[in-house]
């Protein structure tokens, strides 16, 4: 008895560590090089921001990143797999914070994102990413036999579109092109047919044209008229007088004028405020004027190990909700970096998407956080199984 | 546990490759993003250092003052304030039409203006010149900055700016002479005489303040700003302080130039005067009644006000009478008559006329003012009484080949300019043959016959259709006075340094030698000297007791439907004259009765006479 006991705790014991030691340690290494890029970026854009309180966002940020990296390290030893079970609670739970922001959220800028919380406003919208990878894909597990069914395809694009519009009329832009992004990965990757796509391309086309062209001419804005400015202002930022074009313009004048190696505490576009956003949105062009090419490079090398690694969890999962979790974290995060620098560098419009952990932002550090510890939890049940089978 | 379509212990082909676009589609990415980054920062990085410097980086011009115009004893007449005015910086205005008004009407209702018609002037300034700032208004008070400067998120685009408004402060004293101050504008700045001015730069525009601007202008300084995106100043990059202008000391002497104007203020209310050094055309005194004071102009100024300033009931305050005016000038120009004859060998200074009250030549009578009969009579007695018979036989035997009168006329000055100093002289009007025959044969509704001898006559004594101003007649006196120099009259005297020291002297040649021999000096000045003196002298009882013997001739230009003209040019002191002081109003009567006074007090003030009475006017007609 005592010694099943010991035996039994020591089981437990081996199996954490071992889970733990199973992780993919490549994903952890750009995992902590791109949030300890993410502090000292955060730290030296923001230090004229609030007259003496110098390192406000510094320390804000450093605390967000040590709680989003606990939770990463718990969600590691978590089985992933519990998720599908509790997939309608969880679904529940994404519609009803995202109408709770309706109810009782705080507005900032003309939009109403966060819940005021003590410490902290937490935007469910970003929470609300991984809470969607998790649901959808469980949705999507259940009537995997049912794939080529128009269906199938059907749920899945309802399940996904209403918390998309839901957060698009916050108004948050980005993160609802982020979810259908997610959604498109989920369906992706669980193989639905050519033809769903083609028949789902078709709509979103005509979407685009209803939205941008058609309801305008008989007057129904559909988009608010600053969104479609952001929409359309990377195309001509010389001509456009617009605030976004502007916004364009003085990205790109940071991202150039940083040259090969960057202009250091030289960075005037970010340092006299020239740069708008520079510690959210357009904390990459920031990276770009002080670091330069080298910098800048050195960033996107660390996002491509990251997503080639999310990508080799995807092929490696143990169980096909594993690979639709993975597919749709890896969606999210490359969706979100490639919006959010193709903007800073004029070659995609401006949606309000953070740059995943490298922006400043409570929500959004620790939603990426918790999403690559579902992918470490991924990773690391897929080479424990890998193990048992070779015994 | 787990449902068994759920367990995925392979790879299968068609996730493999479906995971495969997707990395594809990353790659792709990752390329485009690189390629991107390699064209903006390595290719393109130096144009976009550029942009960030010219982002951060303002240049502000600071305006340089303008140099101080001081009278030849060093009295400031035109200094300078400093003051600073509300500008409008079109860049950083709203983009909207609906922001834009808000600040006009902001502004209007700080400032006191009407929003609309403010917006109204300037858009439209900005229309004629796109790059300029335009100004919301001049000279506001402390206050006012202080309100825009705390205000700038409520006045976006609304600058103010120090600037130098002129002062005079001596008020309308010397006010025709020293002109206005104005921005720039386009045409000007292509002139080579305004380089180094760049646009929105203030030079002289007339008088004296256009004549000198090169050496008042200064040279502007320029402060390298580093800004914020807000616009907020961090710090000094590099600083050239502006240079003051030099200091243009004139030939005026501000307590002469203030007596004669008063002077001229006590009589009928238009005239003018000019106060000159015969031997080297130093000017002391130049005006014109009525005038102005000249500090409404240091400010944008209303139509109202500027139609005041050119309306005729006025008197056309503007107009600048001693340099623009043009009088017959009755007969102060039997002088230059006089050196005519002598010159073309008519007379000599003893020849004798007779003087029987009227002359008649082809059948038209010319009378004597008051019909007196002066007999027989030689030059000087001539000019002593002021015989117009006598004159009038000099003018009907001038009417001839050559026209002798004009010529020397025209070389002492008459219907010709000056050469002053000031941009806006009139030549005036010398009535010639050819002159009346080409109007006649060509715009016959001007005149209704061709040139007469008795038109000949009446130039004689300074009638008829000469056009003269008491400049010229200045010019004409000291000619003769100090032997035939034709002077170029000059009221800048000296370019100086902040301190008074002299950095360049200003001269001006001699226009034009007319031989005068000294015994015709002599004999023209002995004739003026009793006009002034003399018993039956036409001034004599204007200047008894005066302690500086002078010599001067009256005048009295008739008009016909209007008061006869005063005229007086007097040379002091007698017999070798430092002075010519010529003065007209345009309505005084006889020579004697406004003209001469007013000579006398502005003699009185050049030699520091103390006067213990008023001067009475009065004395023969002439």
């Amino acid at each position: 008895m005592h010694a099943s006991t010991a035996t039994a705790v020591k089981d437990f014991r081996d199996d954490a560590r071992s889970r733990f030691l199973r992780i993919d340690p490549l994903m952890l290494v750009a995992t902590i090089g791109l949030i300890a890029a993410s502090i000292y970026v955060v730290g030296t854009a923001t230090h004229d921001d609030r007259p003496g309180d110098p390192n406000y966002f510094l320390y804000r940020q450093a605390a967000y990143a040590g709680i989003g990296f606990v939770l990463m390290l718990l969600m590691t030893r978590f089985d992933y797999s519990r998720l599908r079970e509790w997939k309608l609670g969880i679904y529940a739970f994404l519609i009803a914070s995202i109408l709770l922001v309706y109810a009782v959220g705080v507005s900032a800028r003309g939009s109403k994102r966060a819940i005021s919380l003590p410490f902290f406003s937490l935007q469910p919208s970003e929470l609300g990413k991984v809470l969607l990878v998790v649901s959808l894909a469980g949705f999507m597990v259940d009537r995997i036999r049912r794939l080529n069914d128009r269906e199938t395809t059907s749920r899945l694009v309802l399940l996904a579109v209403i918390p998309a519009m839901l957060v698009i009329g916050q108004p948050d832009l980005g993160s609802g092109l982020v979810y259908l992004a997610i959604l498109g990965a989920i369906l992706f990757i669980a193989g639905t047919p050519w033809t769903h796509f083609a028949a789902l391309g078709a709509l979103v086309a005509a979407a685009i044209v209803v939205v941008l062209i058609a309801a305008p001419a008989v007057g129904v804005e559909v988009l608010k008229p600053y969104q479609k400015d952001r929409l359309t202002a990377f195309l001509s930022p010389g001509e456009n007088q617009s605030k976004e074009a502007y916004q364009v313009n003085q990205s790109l004048t940071a991202i150039g004028s940083g040259g090969k190696t960057g202009r250091g505490d030289e960075a005037t576009q970010t340092r006299l405020d020239f740069l708008p956003e520079h510690h959210t949105d357009f904390v990459f062009s920031v990276v770009g004027e002080e670091f330069g090419f080298v910098g800048a490079a050195l960033v996107l090398s660390l996002f491509a190990l990251l997503i080639w690694r999310a990508l080799r969890t995807l092929t490696i999962a143990k169980n096909f909700y594993g690979a639709l979790v993975a597919g749709g974290i890896t969606a999210m995060l490359m969706f979100q970096v490639f919006v959010n620098v193709g903007m800073t560098i004029g070659i995609m419009p401006i949606t309000g998407i953070p740059l995943p952990l490298v922006s400043y932002g409570g929500s959004s550090v620790i939603t990426t956080l918790i999403a690559i510890g579902l992918l470490q939890s991924i990773h690391a049940q897929a080479r424990e199984t890998a193990a048992v089978k070779r015994l | 546990m787990y449902l068994d379509n759920e367990r995925r212990p392979t790879l299968t082909p068609k996730l493999a490759f479906r995971v495969a676009v997707v990395g594809g589609v990353a790659l792709l990415m990752f390329s485009v993003i690189f390629f991107r980054l390699w064209y903006l920062q390595v290719l393109s990085g130096d144009s976009y250092v550029d942009a960030a410097r010219d982002n951060r980086v303002r240049e502000i011009k600071v305006q340089a003052p303008r140099g101080e115009i001081v009278d030849r004893h060093g009295v400031p007449l035109v200094e300078n304030r400093h003051s600073f005015s509300i500008k409008l910086s079109p860049d950083k205005l709203p983009a909207s039409r609906t922001d834009r008004h808000e600040v006009y009407t902001r502004l209007g209702k700080l400032l006191g203006l009407k929003p609309a018609r403010l917006q109204r002037r300037v858009e439209r300034e900005l229309r004629l010149l796109p790059y300029s700032k335009p100004t919301v208004k001049q000279d506001v008070g402390p206050n006012y900055l202080a309100y825009i400067l705390e205000r700038q998120d409520e006045f976006p685009g609304v600058e103010p700016e120090s600037e130098f408004l002129r002062e005079y402060p001596h008020g309308v004293i010397g006010a025709h002479l020293f002109g206005q101050i104005g921005e720039v504008n386009p045409e000007e700045l292509k002139d080579p005489r305004f380089n180094g001015v760049s646009m929105g730069d203030r030079i002289g525009k007339a008088g004296i303040e256009a004549e000198y601007d090169r050496f008042l202008r200064g040279v502007n300084g320029a402060a390298k700003v580093e800004v914020d995106a807000l616009g907020n100043l961090t710090k000094t990059l590099r600083r050239e302080q502006p240079k003051q202008g030099q200091q243009l000391r004139l030939s005026l002497d501000l307590n002469v130039q203030r007596v004669a104007q008063q002077a001229l203020a006590g009589g009928t209310g238009k005239g003018a005067f000019a106060v000159m050094n015969v031997q080297n055309g130093e000017v002391l005194a130049l005006g014109s009644q009525p005038s102005f004071d000249p500090n409404i102009f240091s400010k944008p100024i209303s139509q109202k006000k500027l139609n005041a300033l050119t309306s005729e009931e006025l008197g056309n305050p503007l107009f600048d009478r001693a340099i623009q005016g043009g009088y017959p000038t009755g007969s102060t120009f039997k002088l230059i008559t006089a050196t005519a004859a002598l010159k073309s060998g008519l007379i000599t200074p003893s020849t004798p006329l007779s003087d029987p009250g009227s002359l008649t030549v082809g059948g038209v009578t010319f009378e004597n003012a008051g019909k007196v009969a002066h007999g027989v009579l030689s030059l000087v007695p001539a000019l002593t009484v002021s015989s117009d018979v006598f004159f009038y036989q000099l003018g009907r035997d001038m009417n001839e080949k050559g026209m002798p009168l004009q010529l020397w006329a025209h070389r002492l000055g008459i219907g010709r300019k000056t050469g002053i100093d000031l941009p806006a002289e009139s030549p005036g009007l010398l009535p010639t043959p050819k002159w009346r025959d080409g109007l006649y044969n060509h715009k016959p509704r001007l005149t209704e016959r061709p040139w007469a001898v008795g038109d000949n006559i009446n130039l004689s004594v300074g009638q008829g259709d000469l056009q003269a101003n008491p400049l010229q007649m200045a010019v004409a006196y000291a000619a003769i006075a100090n032997g035939g120099r034709v002077l170029r009259p000059r009221l800048g005297l000296r370019i100086e340094d902040a301190t008074g020291r002299a950095l360049q002297q200003l001269d001006a040649p001699t226009a034009r030698r007319v031989k005068i021999s000294a015994a015709n000096r002599t004999a023209i000045l002995e004739g003026l000297r009793g006009a002034a003196s003399a018993p039956g002298g036409t001034s004599t009882p204007v200047f008894e007791g005066f302690p500086i013997p002078i010599a001067g001739k009256t005048g009295t230009a008739e008009w016909t439907g209007r008061p006869d003209q005063s005229w007086y040019v007097a040379l002091a002191p007698y017999p070798n004259p430092r002075y010519v002081v010529a003065v007209t109003d345009e309505a005084g009567g006889f020579g004697a009765d406004t003209a001469a006074p007013m000579t006398r007090r502005i003699l009185a003030a050049l030699f520091d006479v103390k006067e213990t009475g008023l001067v009475q006017g009065g004395g023969a007609p002439d």
